[in-house]
């Protein structure tokens, strides 16, 4: 059995180091971004020894740029940051608000997004809304930086897409077309602090016509990994997103989820609200779009 | 509502005196003590719900650096059986393999080895370096499954209780309560309308913010001193001295300031294993429970399974009812299937009912109290029952409770007489409430529910001090878990008639002061209350004997007003009144110090009623509850400190609709807890509630000098029914079973579509 | 087990201390430098009892580790009140008697503290759902959202 460690690099070489010489020796090591599902796994669930490689101290993973053709959003900043950036809230309520979706006030004051999707929990509530924005992974590693988008980042419950000796730098978004909005909408069974049951994000485009061009629609919780549902997105566009595509849109996501009955919800029960979650999320960013 | 009674400081709201001290971060609760050269104590749960224990070995923990003690049920002495006493009820016996496993493990979670060190890190390598073997059994996870016939035994020396001849075959069934009246069969003959329902409610805990903690330390001569939270610390002590065969005066327990515990922190856990701990380390031992623990080990409340029959003539006129009520009691006899039997129809007048109920050993943890222990679970059943009566009556359902309700000189269900009660007035209150006609938004809906709670005295223990200066210190043996000490300061100012500002009040440990029974019962502020009157009375007859002696007249010629001594009317005596100041500042020269004091076992506890209004929506796409508006209305029979009152109103609605929508034990079938944390377990959260509206109706308990009730349980017993009627009233649909979960009023809504 | 040297701030005053790597603020907080106005509730980050603010920013000590205090402001209850006595907050919370057993009281005041530092005049809905991490179970929350209104009258007055 080893014994804790702790280390703050202040350079990406630096982490990126810690992590090599970790991985070379059959040694732990973990990321702590926020450390709102670290510090839980660390007292409950997996206490064994590790080092434990703190980035709050790289300047790329605080970093976060608005900028004129893609939006990037680093590992480390808190979402109560995210929610005080105004640009970024215009640019991307449906991310805001999943991201704002996540733990307390508390918890906000620590959790990131990109722990969230790292935690490759099947109901992180920023993965939907990152899927739905299109968004992609920048991950750090000794032979420099790879993109990968974030359907592909979760491989399952709780694995993720990251090899031994990299990790999670960053998020990139492309900037969204004009007349262009997400929305993401989540169900639990009280009004704070659970996890979600059910999650549903969703990105569209109009036209001047007020008819969906694009769209994207993801879902979270019914699966186990978030799921880019193609088909409640076909069923948006080419509509002006009325009640019959919003139905349609619902009934593909129903048809899409393959969830399980835990405590949390039954099958039956997560299928049908799935679908509602959809619905309500589309006419959401519809409206967005329209305004 | 209130009689006019002349008060200066009973129904005021002044600042309690402990609340700076807890606004600020210096009170100090269980987990608060640090001792010099301490170790942390900790504890190694079954990951079974139910096996044997072939053995258990802590050799290698002891062995390792830094630990200094380890421990298992071999390490205790056999307790003899007997009553523990108190609220929680009990046999030792059982608390002290509830404490500590000894052959079998009852629940996931039950303790079975303890270990003390250095650091907690070194704490929890040690409890994975005990080696235990178990020979796993099957467990049995609910009432019906643990009735059956067939059912794998949890003891197999369990023979029902209360039979009229022992039975020739153990079962999982502790014992049973039967309470008859009248002809059951001619009743409902003799009904209009008759209504049924099967109610089943899972498990719950009170869930108490606050850890069980303690610190224990213990001599080379065999005095322990120990710090913990906990509503009894008298209790507390009894029981580890019987669990540990020691001599109750080799141990003091100190009542830290505590965390919340609703009847919850009414038994020991740590406090004996911190104990022996100590003894076996010669050092102060710091145990804490985590938040898992405390769900997977405390003792919860029952779940339940309860069968109903209402008949009713078509005025309203109940003619007859019957009830079966089953009650988990975890892993040892002792769920409260009493009460609840008792309180099922205690509202109401009955000519003709059955009631059967029975204690359940299943494979969980051991119940403990929770607020007004087993009858939200009856009354829920009753009330729902009531709810669907008056709809089939097309009656008004307050009318239809006001038609059937007791009042004084009504003999209860479970036996006596009740003497001047006050459920009529809060019915009527309620039904005069604006909440109970304000239009609801659409599709909303508005249920209404009854509940009733006994109430207990007990034996209390108070002394009052004055000051040299006249100000006055009360010293009672009950811990202060919601205000009480305020309450104390406030009949004691009232009694001596000086300003509440000169009066404090602390809580003293087992060595500093009487006996008391524990917090719990609804009792302190009536029982210990009056003891504290009591001993007010006396320093103002000792008060009136120095006065008499500085006058040079007889004791009876004097007389106490506005918190000064007169001469009594007619009296020809030319003196100056005597201030409690002024009879302080001499006492010197009178007899020495003023000490009051008063021990009693207080009878003529006064039932309380309330009656609750809940204005709540369903989505009917998600089945999710929104709680729009609750009224909480209840006879305190008189609010010493109304603010106090009204926080117990509406902590227990709070409670009572964490309940009813989403509060849940969930087991998975080897009896794992599988939501033992806040995250899952859902109580509610700022965000989930409405403001809650209080009425305090106040119809005096004649037995109390100031016409006390107790307040803090009834208002739990009525919220569940409440919210399931309002979700009947807001959807059409009946779900007889809790928690309201939006999964199961999805199911239920979409299959009467 | 080694432990790490830590500098921090503790409401105001230079603190330093060692810790191993795995120990949160919390139990630093409590176990280590006695400093128990911080109370733990869950250790999961689901109660709110250890509420502090970290550089300002509300955060569940018990979801940071000690040694990321290095370098950093916390504020604990015992923080809150001035030398010139209580804190509006605190005296709002005696006054509406918005707490009953008073274990989750510090950690209110603190997410109180750090609610009306940012929000000078929160409605209703904002209190609550600040205030969704602080669990209470006496009180059914009315009269702690009735303190914060207050309090949060009596600081826009002074401001």
């Amino acid at each position: 059995m080893g014994a804790f460690a702790y280390v703050a690099p202040t350079t990406v070489a630096e982490a990126l180091g810690v992590l090599e010489e970790h991985a070379s020796q059959g040694k732990r090591a973990q990321i702590l971004a926020g450390g709102t599902d670290l510090l839980v796994q660390l007292q409950s669930v997996d206490r064994t020894p590790r080092t434990i490689v703190d980035i709050k101290k790289l300047e790329e993973a605080n970093r976060v740029e608005v900028g004129a053709d893609e939006t990037f959003v680093g590992a480390a900043v808190a979402s109560a940051v995210l929610n005080e950036n105004e640009e970024l809230k215009q640019r991307f309520p449906g991310l805001i608000e999943a991201a704002d979706l996540i733990g307390s006030t508390q918890i906000q004051g620590r959790a990131t997004i990109a722990g969230n999707l790292c935690n490759a929990s099947p109901a992180g509530d920023t993965i939907p809304a990152l899927i739905a924005i299109g968004a992609v992974c920048v991950i750090a590693s000794e032979s420099g930086n790879r993109e990968l988008a974030v359907e592909d980042f979760v491989t399952g419950v709780g694995t993720n897409a990251l090899q031994d000796g990299e990790f999670l730098v960053g998020l990139k978004i492309p900037n969204p077309p004009a007349r262009t909005a997400d929305a993401y909408l989540r169900f639990i069974p009280r009004t704070e602090m659970d996890i979600a049951v059910a999650g549903a994000g969703v990105a569209l485009t109009l036209d001047d016509a007020g008819t969906c061009t694009a769209a994207r629609v993801s879902i979270g919780a019914v699966a186990p990994t978030a799921l880019l549902v193609t088909a409640a997105a076909d069923a948006l566009v080419g509509t002006s997103v009325d009640d019959d595509a919003l139905a349609a849109a619902a009934a593909a996501c129903s048809a899409a989820a393959s969830p399980i009955t835990d405590k949390r919800g039954t099958v039956e029960y997560r299928r049908k609200v799935v679908g509602v979650l959809c619905k309500r999320a589309a006419a959401i960013a519809r409206d967005r779009a329209q305004a | 509502m209130a009689e006019a009674v002349d008060y200066k400081v009973v129904g005021t709201r002044p600042i309690r005196p402990d609340g700076v001290d807890k606004v600020t971060g210096r009170a100090q609760y269980g987990a608060d003590l640090n001792l010099p050269n301490m170790l942390y104590g900790k504890v190694l749960r079954s990951p079974h719900a139910h096996a044997k224990i072939k053995s258990v070995d802590v050799s290698k923990a002891l062995a390792m650096d830094g630990v200094y003690a380890a421990v298992s049920g071999a390490d205790f002495p056999t307790a003899a059986h007997g009553d523990i006493g108190g609220e929680g009820g009990g046999d030792v016996a059982d608390v002290a393999k509830n404490v500590m496993a000894r052959d079998k493990v009852l629940y996931h979670g039950h303790a079975v080895a303890a270990v003390a060190a250095t650091s907690q890190s070194i704490a929890d390598a040690a409890l994975a370096a005990i080696d235990v073997e178990y020979d796993v059994l099957t467990p049995v996870l609910d009432v019906d499954e643990a009735m059956a016939d067939d059912a794998p035994l949890l003891d197999e020396n369990c023979f029902t209780a209360n039979l009229p001849e022992k039975p020739d075959k153990p079962s999982n069934i502790a014992a049973v309560m039967q309470l008859a009246r009248g002809n059951v069969e001619e009743g409902f003959e003799a009904a209009d309308v008759i209504v049924e329902g099967d109610y089943n409610i899972p498990m719950a805990h009170q869930g108490y913010i606050e850890p069980h903690a303690c610190t224990a330390t213990i001599n080379e001569a065999g005095q322990a001193t120990v710090w913990c939270c906990t509503q009894g610390h008298f209790e507390f002590r009894s029981m580890t001295a019987k669990l540990l065969g020691m001599e109750i005066a080799d141990l003091k327990f100190i009542a830290s300031e505590i965390g919340g515990g609703f009847g919850g922190k009414t038994v020991v856990y740590l406090e004996p294993l911190a104990v022996l701990l100590s003894k076996q380390s010669g050092r102060p031992v710091k145990m804490m429970m985590t938040r898992e623990d405390v769900f997977r080990a405390t003792g919860p409340t029952s779940g339940t399974h309860c069968k109903v029959k209402v008949g009713a003539k078509k005025d309203g006129t109940l003619t007859a009812a019957t009830a079966w009520l089953a009650y988990e009691a975890g892993a040892f006899a002792g769920a409260p299937m009493g009460p609840g039997a008792m309180c099922v129809f205690a509202p109401y007048e009955l000519e003709n009912f059955h009631i059967e109920a029975f204690d359940v050993l299943v494979n969980k943890p051991k119940v403990a109290a929770y607020r007004a222990p087993g009858a939200p679970q009856a009354a829920h059943a009753i009330e729902v029952a009531l709810d669907d009566l008056a709809r089939q009556l097309d009656m008004d359902p307050i009318d239809l409770r006001l038609k059937n309700a007791v009042s004084e000189g009504t003999q209860a269900s479970y036996g006596p007489k009740f003497p001047r009660i006050g459920f009529k007035e809060c019915l009527e209150a309620a039904k005069a409430h604006p909440n109970y006609t304000k239009p609801l938004p659409e599709g909303a809906g508005r249920g209404v529910a009854a509940g009733f709670w006994f109430n207990v005295g007990m034996q209390s223990s108070a002394e009052v001090h004055i000051n040299e200066n006249g100000s006055v210190i009360v010293v009672e043996g009950n811990p202060d878990i919601g205000g009480s000490r305020a309450s104390m300061c406030i009949m004691a100012a009232e009694t001596l008639g000086v300003e509440y500002d000169s009066v404090r009040a602390l809580v003293g440990d087992t060595e500093s002061t009487g006996f008391s029974n524990v917090t719990g019962g609804s009792r302190t502020t009536f029982a210990t209350g009056m003891a504290v009157i009591e001993a007010c009375e006396d320093i103002i007859a000792q008060c009136k004997a120095r006065a008499a002696a500085t006058w040079g007249v007889d004791e009876d010629q004097v007389e106490w007003e506005d918190g000064q001594a007169v001469p009594a009317p007619g009296v020809n005596a030319d003196v100056k009144p005597l201030s409690l100041a002024d009879i302080a500042a001499s006492a010197h020269k009178t007899g020495g110090p003023l000490l009051g004091r008063a021990s009693l076992n207080a009878q003529g506890a006064g039932a309380s009623f309330a009656v609750n209004i809940c204005d709540l929506q369903v989505d009917a796409e998600t089945g999710k509850v929104d709680v729009l508006g609750f009224t909480a209305v209840q006879d305190a029979g008189r609010a010493i400190h109304p603010d106090y009152v009204e926080g117990q109103m509406q902590g227990g609605a709070s409670q009572g609709l964490g309940w009813a929508l989403n509060e849940e034990y969930i087991f998975d079938k080897n009896g794992v807890m599988e939501n033992a944390g806040f995250l899952d377990y859902r109580i509610p959260v700022a965000s989930d509630l409405p403001m809650i509206d209080c009425e305090i109706v106040e119809v005096p308990n004649p037995s109390h000098p100031y016409g006390v009730r107790g307040v803090g349980e009834t208002p739990i017993v009525a919220p569940l029914a409440a919210a399931a009627n309002a979700v009947r009233d807001a959807t059409g649909v009946r779900v007889n079973d809790l928690p309201l979960s939006p999964p199961r009023l999805l199911d239920a809504i979409d299959s009467a579509e | 087990m080694s432990k790490v040297q830590v500098e921090t701030r503790i409401n105001g005053e230079g603190v330093e201390f060692l810790c191993e790597p795995q120990q949160t603020l919390l139990e630093v907080l409590r176990e280590t430098l006695s400093r128990t106005g911080t109370k733990e509730g869950c250790a999961t980050g689901d109660c709110g009892a250890c509420s502090v603010l970290l550089d300002g920013r509300l955060v569940c000590s018990c979801l940071v580790l000690g040694v990321e205090a290095e370098g950093k402001e916390v504020t604990t209850i015992e923080g809150i009140a001035g030398n010139d006595g209580l804190h509006p907050i605190q005296q709002k919370f005696l006054e509406r008697a918005a707490l009953q057993c008073g274990i989750c009281t510090p950690g209110l005041i603190v997410a109180t503290k750090a609610l009306l530092d940012k929000h000078k005049n929160p409605d209703e809905e904002t209190i609550r759902y600040w205030l969704a991490g602080n669990l209470c179970r006496c009180t059914g929350y009315d009269k702690i959202i009735r303190a914060v209104q207050d309090a949060a009258e009596e600081l826009a007055y002074e401001a």
